[in-house]
């Protein structure tokens, strides 16, 4: 108990101090925005935070049995889990999976300014995430991503029902926070492993790859590679010759 | 009075008689007869997509470069702009994004290829279950089984061609296949690669294999398969007036032919419909052969398949001893079991022919239900291919039901010795039970459907009898043969070749009978 009680008496102090500090340097600016930046979006974090995320984080982040602590996580991990709806967590599946997001994009920011004020880490980047590099983004993407979401993004079985998701839906900023993160099986690509520049990069080829790519020769067939090509082959070719084999065969 | 158009024709009719002697040869040819029924027509998808094999890949030839020089990418595919590649992967993308109708070419050329093995193996199964492998026609199944066997090396090596990063992982693997052939390995697989793994000749080397002396040796061994069919003449199911020494069909001129020339019409649309409207092997998305890439679902084309399923189900056994490693992990499934499974297919003929005792010529084929054990013995085989090929797609089907990979290889290992053996009994009783059901309708002929009381104020239900093309195919056993002429419909049975009408792949004249002597028909001396 003691030792819960001196953990919410750093974590306030923390709390205080990273608030009087940003005040101090935030002051001289104009708050434009909704309240999603500065001590509100801290405040406000919170209370999401408290109502939503503490049952499994830990009232003071500490971790717990339901989730691990997030501090020093960074915003970066939160905007990405929450914003591809994987948090809040709703049942023990063998992999948190991308659902509908359950907070507007406000709530997102302030969740992460909360989670950022309490232990640092890494933060989503301004400005466009993908004006990057398509070439090298390409090279990128298949030195050190397509062994798991396969080369067009397509996704890949890890092992033990674990896999790595479809690329398709994930939007400029969560491909980048997920690099920044590393969520469960992904490995964490640092800033020293992939320069935001790389980053940035990789940014536009997933984009491009899952959703601006015309498949110049035709039906994908879900860009599996030779499978359903093996599939497409028995069904449609040899299927199609053998209707019609019967058909002649009837006629003779 | 005759046309202008008809002084022409015989007078290059004459012209040729002239020149090549007595058109005895051509009329002979002509007039020669071929059964007709749809399975006969499976073979002919292979050589029709072997054709359009041949002259899509000439084209590919005009523009291909088959050199592992480094070059830097300056084409019209922006995602890959001065990225480092070889000459082969950059001619190959040049060929998809610049060549005029260069893509659906590569596009053709690839699903004809798939479509090319698939043909060969539902052709195999077809002459298998028909029991057309047995005397005389050992040596063309044995020919079959070559083609198949050399198809799979041409497909092997024009997926290596293009040097993407496909490409390259699946020629990595058969390296490490080559390096564990037990002490020779390390030397064989250098003196193919010219040297450590990917060694810098390969694509070289696998060129000219790939489009002279692989396909030079199919069509040859096609050529031998077609002339042995000419002289030993195409087998044909029982029906009315089909005996073992004649041949009941249509005439090559023009009946066939008119049918044969539609039907390669027909299965070339397939290939051009797959060609231009579903993407194959869409290398510039593989991107180039990088050895510090693969990318997740890397398949080898589906012929190859089975040996990546029983590699993947395989358990990681090593050994090292005397200073060796020797690794069954990879021997025992890539070469070993396509070894057995291989010399099994060939000597499959030879094998019946000395289980069954059976030394007599054949050019009436069975019924799969006639020949229970044959044909439960090729189903079994069948599902055991199968079990291997749906292993070599385990994390695909992983990722698509979202299963655990590691419970869909523990079940497959279990399937691949518990499936075959019942599909074995399964289809064993199921012949049989067709059997009998035949023997029933021979014996008491077809349910009416009609109900008549007798007086005694019993019910009997009317049958009818078995019509006669019918029940001539069912005639496979001297029993048979009796119960059916001793039934009342006996003039039915011998009664004339059945009139039906013709239809476009099938001119009048369509029936015709050929009579040899069995055997000099047999000795191939005869046409
Ligand atoms: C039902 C329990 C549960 C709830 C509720 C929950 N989480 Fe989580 N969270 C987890 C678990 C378990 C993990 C670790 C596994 C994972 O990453 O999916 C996790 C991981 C995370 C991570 C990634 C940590 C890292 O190391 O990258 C972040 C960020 C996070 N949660 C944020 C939140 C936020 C914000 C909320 C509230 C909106 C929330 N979680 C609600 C259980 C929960
Ligand atoms: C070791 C395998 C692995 C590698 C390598 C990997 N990832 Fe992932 N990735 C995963 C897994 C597993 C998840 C799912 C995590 C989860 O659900 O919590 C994931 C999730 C993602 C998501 C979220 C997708 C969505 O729709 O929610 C993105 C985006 C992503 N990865 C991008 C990348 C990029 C870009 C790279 C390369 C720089 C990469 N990944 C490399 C395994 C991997
Ligand atoms: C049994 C016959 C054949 C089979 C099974 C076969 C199979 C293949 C396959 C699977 C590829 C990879 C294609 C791709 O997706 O890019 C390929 C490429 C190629 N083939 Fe063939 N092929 C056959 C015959 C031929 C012939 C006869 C030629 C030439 C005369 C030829 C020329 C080529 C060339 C030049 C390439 C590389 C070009 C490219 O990849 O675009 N092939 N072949």
């Amino acid at each position: 108990m003691r030792a819960r009680l001196s953990s919410y008496a750093v974590v306030l102090l923390a709390l205080v101090m990273v608030g009087g500090l940003y005040t101090a340097f935030a002051a001289p600016k104009p708050k434009a925005d909704a309240g999603t930046t500065g001590d509100f979006a801290v405040s406000q974090g919170r209370q999401l935070y408290l109502q939503g995320c503490s049952t499994c984080h830990g009232l003071a982040n500490q971790g717990g049995a339901g989730g691990p602590s997030l501090v020093g996580v960074g915003a970066s991990a939160v905007v990405f889990q929450v914003s591809t709806g994987r948090m809040p967590l709703a049942n023990g599946a063998a992999q948190a999976p991308r659902k509908k997001q359950k907070y507007d994009r406000d709530q997102i920011d302030q969740l992460a300014a909360y989670i950022q004020s309490i232990g640092g880490g890494p933060t989503v980047p301004s400005g466009s995430l993908s004006d990057g590099d398509l070439a090298l983004g390409g090279d990128l993407f298949r030195t050190n991503c397509s062994s798991c979401h396969n080369f067009a993004g397509a996704g890949g079985a890890l092992t033990r029902s674990k896999y790595a998701p479809a690329l398709k839906k994930a939007t400029a900023e969560e491909i980048y926070t997920a690099m920044q993160s590393g969520p469960e099986n992904m490995p964490r690509f640092s800033d020293n492993t992939l320069s935001p520049d790389e980053k940035r990069a990789i940014v536009k080829y997933v984009r491009f790859i899952t959703n601006e790519n015309k498949d110049p020769g035709g039906a994908a067939l879900g860009h599996y590679g030779p499978i359903p090509e093996g599939l497409v082959i028995f069904l449609v070719g040899i299927g199609a010759l053998i209707v019609v084999t019967l058909w002649i065969g009837a006629r003779a | 009075m005759t046309t202008a158009a008809e002084k022409v024709g015989a007078g290059t009719a004459t012209w040729v008689d002239d020149r090549l002697g007595s058109s005895n040869f051509v009329k002979r040819s002509l007039t020669k007869v071929f059964p007709d029924h749809w399975s006969f027509m499976l073979g002919e998808i292979a050589l029709y997509s072997f054709i359009v094999l041949l002259l899509s890949g000439t084209y590919l030839t005009l523009f291909f470069e088959g050199s592992s020089r480094e070059v830097i990418y300056n084409g019209a595919y922006l995602p890959l702009k001065g990225i480092p590649m070889s000459a082969a992967y950059e001619s190959t993308l040049r060929i998809s994004f610049e060549v005029r109708g260069g893509l659906i070419m590569r596009q053709i050329h690839h699903w004809a290829a798939l479509l090319f093995m698939a043909s060969i193996v539902v052709h195999l199964m077809r002459v298998f279950f028909t029991g057309a492998f047995r005397k005389p026609r050992e040596l063309n199944w044995l020919i079959g089984v070559l083609l198949l066997i050399t198809g799979l090396l041409e497909g092997f090596a024009g997926y290596s061609l293009p040097d993407d990063l496909l490409s390259g992982t699946g020629l990595r693997i058969a390296y490490s296949i080559m390096l564990s052939i037990p002490v020779l390995g390390t030397w064989v697989a250098f003196l193919l690669f010219g040297g450590e793994y990917p060694g810098g000749q390969i694509i070289e080397r696998l060129y000219p294999v790939h489009i002279l002396l692989i396909p030079g040796l199919i069509l040859g061994l096609i050529t031998f398969h077609m002339m042995l069919i000419w002289y030993q003449k195409h087998t044909q199911f029982a029906g009315p007036g089909r005996t073992e020494d004649n041949v009941v069909g249509s005439k090559i001129y023009p009946a066939y032919a008119a049918k044969a020339g539609g039907f390669f019409f027909l299965v070339f649309g397939v290939m051009a419909a797959l060609g231009g409207l579903a993407q194959i092997n869409p290398i510039w998305l593989y991107g180039p052969y990088d050895p510090s890439q693969v990318s997740a679902g890397s398949q080898p084309d589906w012929y190859i398949g089975f040996l990546d399923g029983s590699t993947r189900l395989m358990p990681n056994w090593e050994l090292r001893a005397l200073g060796h490693t020797f690794s069954p992990n990879v021997l025992v499934p890539t070469q070993v079991l396509p070894g057995v499974l291989f010399a099994l297919l060939m000597f499959y003929p030879f094998i019946e022919a000395k289980l069954t005792g059976d030394k007599g010529y054949h050019n009436l084929l069975d019924r799969p239900r006639d020949k229970p054990v044959r044909t439960a013995l090729g189903v079994m085989s069948i599902t055991f291919y199968v079990v291997l090929l749906i292993a070599g797609g385990n994390d695909i089907i992983a990722n698509i039901f979202h299963l655990s990979i590691n419970e869909i290889t523990y079940t497959l290992r279990t399937a691949l010795f518990v499936l075959p053996p019942i599909a074995y009994v399964i289809t064993k009783r199921f012949c049989l039970s067709l059997q009998r059901a035949d023997d029933e309708l021979i014996h008491h002929g077809i349910e009416s459907g009609t109900i008549r009381r007798l007086p005694s104020g019993e019910f009997v239900e009317e049958t009818v009898a078995v019509p006669a093309h019918y029940s001539v195919l069912m005639a496979t056993s001297d029993e048979r043969r009796a119960a059916i002429a001793h039934s009342e419909h006996e003039h039915a049975v011998a009664a004339a070749l059945p009139t039906r009408p013709r239809g476009f792949f099938r001119p009048k004249g369509g029936v015709i009978v050929e009579q040899a002597p069995a055997d000099k028909e047999l000795e191939g001396t005869v046409d």
